[in-house]
């Protein structure tokens, strides 16, 4: 491209969008882009491609000649399979028709809801480590997020005591994603429970999302909307990608009450129309057929996670029991190491790609996210790898030690 | 438990009771135990690889065979299955519904070696009324694995 002499383009890009940080892990990614034989525990999806069947439906529709617009809301047949999951599933009963809409995955869902609801200065809570883009999007609505530390000790699930601590006049939103991506956290019903008082008490709304919900190894998955006196005071987010391992078909919803939704369908439809069909014709099959396939996934990431918080705690790091999501967020404390010389050095000497918990606020120092959405073979060799880099560190730590 | 186990061995035989006990979240001297007693109860009868023969250059001719056969009285099919599976070239033998009553697989080092056994060996015995012969060109997929999968890991090397 030709550049004109003087023409700034810097100046006319919107200041808040300017100071967004960008990805904490770039840097990263390209080193290991750029490394031979990684084994990655840094894939935050299932290493499973998407079930046959639902592929299969996806290519049937558009023989079929599926390739239109849908109505804003998404396909009033998924819709309907949608309200019937969240009914089945989790006892919520939402109308099809005026409360539950399909989005791009369930980011979009997330933009929509905080767009529709900050005015600005409005605060927004949100328990850290968390996924990436809460505190952007919050920003970019003009709102203002205030991050609340969850800590091992509290296994990374937030408590309403703590969280009472950050609540001002301006607190608007509580942003709650459990099972946690990065730490692997829930939340059991006692702490629900609370947290629900808390969010009456100050006449909050709370996001829930609860696209991990599926992935639940220590008993049925809950919504924090399904809590008494919580629905209408939660908008649902969930999707497809984690559970039916369809991520890249970018499909999501909400679920919320019907002036949520209402306000939120007016954004989505001036700015992206509707979810592609074709991902939802997809997502109908998931629904409707797929039940085994999430069973049968959930088994083995259940498999997979126990065997590797043994090796963790084996190889002497300390390592708190996920009971969700894909993943495990490790204690390196004892290497004496920060997060990133964690995973850049782990790199470099045994070719094993972790993500440094800082990637996922401040108060992942000290972890490292693993994600076992990996083959058993890979996994335990990625383990083999990692016990022998850990112990070289262990072994010169207490050298250095004996010699002061 | 039991059932837990075979599934797990079932599609990786090199993993030891140790690892089968953490992934199921039980006592690992108690895998073990069971382990070894389906070993002995001939529930767990082999490990086994299994092995893409033409990928390691190998020649390998392998043939279905439909067999029509007429059973016997009191011992029905059993005694001429037996008469069949013995065969160390025999590597499975089904006893079918349908049009014909079993279904041998018979595997040799060149079809030549396949067809005389079917001829000479096979067809000749007592009781044996017809055989068909189907040679097997390719192998797509086997014991749920695919062959030559083109579902390779496309995900981004690092994700948030």
């Amino acid at each position: 491209m030709t550049i004109t002499c003087g023409f700034e383009a810097q100046r006319f890009i919107n200041p808040t969008v300017k100071s967004l940080p960008p990805s904490g892990i770039r840097r990263f990614f390209d080193l290991v882009a750029s490394t031979r034989g990684v084994i990655s525990l840094g894939v935050g999806e299932p290493d499973f491609v998407t079930p046959w069947h639902i592929r299969e439906a996806c290519v049937q529709s558009l023989e079929r000649g599926y390739t239109m617009y849908t109505s804003n809301y998404g396909l009033p047949e998924l819709r309907q399979a949608i309200a019937g999951y969240l009914a089945e599933r989790f006892g919520l009963s939402y109308d099809p028709q005026k409360q539950v809409m399909v989005t791009i995955g369930a980011s979009e869902a997330v933009d929509l809801a905080l767009r529709t609801v900050i005015n600005p200065g409005d605060e927004v809570l949100i328990p850290e480590p968390c996924y990436v883009s809460y505190q952007p999007i919050a920003q970019m609505a003009g709102g203002v997020p205030v991050t609340v530390p969850t800590t091992m000790e509290d296994e990374f699930a937030i408590t309403a005591a703590r969280l009472e601590k950050y609540i001002t006049p301006r607190t608007k939103v509580l942003i709650l994603c459990f099972p946690n991506n990065p730490t692997g956290a829930v939340l059991n019903d006692a702490e629900m429970q609370a947290i629900a008082a808390l969010v009456k008490k100050y006449n909050l709304l709370v996001i829930s999302d609860e696209i991990y919900a599926e992935l639940r190894y220590d008993g049925p998955p809950r919504s924090f909307a399904a809590l008494p006196g919580m629905q209408e005071r939660t908008i649902l987010v969930s999707g497809f990608s984690k559970a039916f391992a369809m991520t890249g078909w970018r499909v999501g919803y909400v679920a919320a009450h019907p002036d949520f939704l209402a306000a939120m369908v007016k954004i989505h439809q001036y700015t992206i129309l509707c979810a592609p069909v074709m991902g939802q014709m997809a997502a109908l099959e998931a629904l409707r057929h797929g039940r085994q396939d999430v069973e049968r996934m959930v088994a083995e990431y259940d498999r997979r996670r126990r065997l590797v918080v043994s090796r963790l705690r084996e190889m002497g790091l300390e390592c708190f029991e996920p009971r969700g999501a894909f993943y495990v967020f490790p204690s390196i404390k004892v290497t004496g190491l920060t997060s990133t010389q964690f995973a850049e050095e782990l790199l470099k000497e045994e070719k094993v790609a972790v993500v440094p918990g800082p990637a996922f606020g401040s108060s992942g120092e000290g972890f490292i996210r693993c994600s076992y959405a990996t083959s058993l073979a890979e996994l335990m060799e990625a383990m083999n790898r990692m016990e022998r880099f850990v112990a070289r560190r262990l072994a010169f730590k207490h050298r250095a030690a004996a010699h002061a | 438990m039991r059932k837990k186990i075979l599934e797990l061995l079932e599609n990786n035989g090199k993993l030891n009771a140790k690892e089968i006990a953490i992934m199921l979240a039980l006592p690992a001297d108690q895998v073990a135990k069971e382990i070894a007693a389906m070993e002995e109860e001939k529930i767990i009868l082999r490990y086994h690889t299994l092995i893409n023969w033409e990928k390691a250059g190998e020649e390998e001719v392998a043939a279905l065979i439909d067999v029509k056969v007429t059973p016997q009285q009191d011992v029905g099919f059993d005694e001429i299955a037996g008469r069949i599976y013995r065969y160390p070239e025999v590597k499975s033998v089904f006893l079918m519904s349908g049009s014909y009553d079993l279904s041998v697989l018979v595997q040799g080092k060149s079809l030549k070696e396949v067809a005389t056994f079917v001829s000479q060996k096979l067809a000749t015995l007592e009781h044996v009324q017809s055989t068909v012969t189907h040679f097997i060109l390719k192998r797509y997929k086997q014991d749920g694995v695919i062959f030559e999968d083109q579902e390779a890991d496309r995900r981004q090397v690092l994700q948030p």
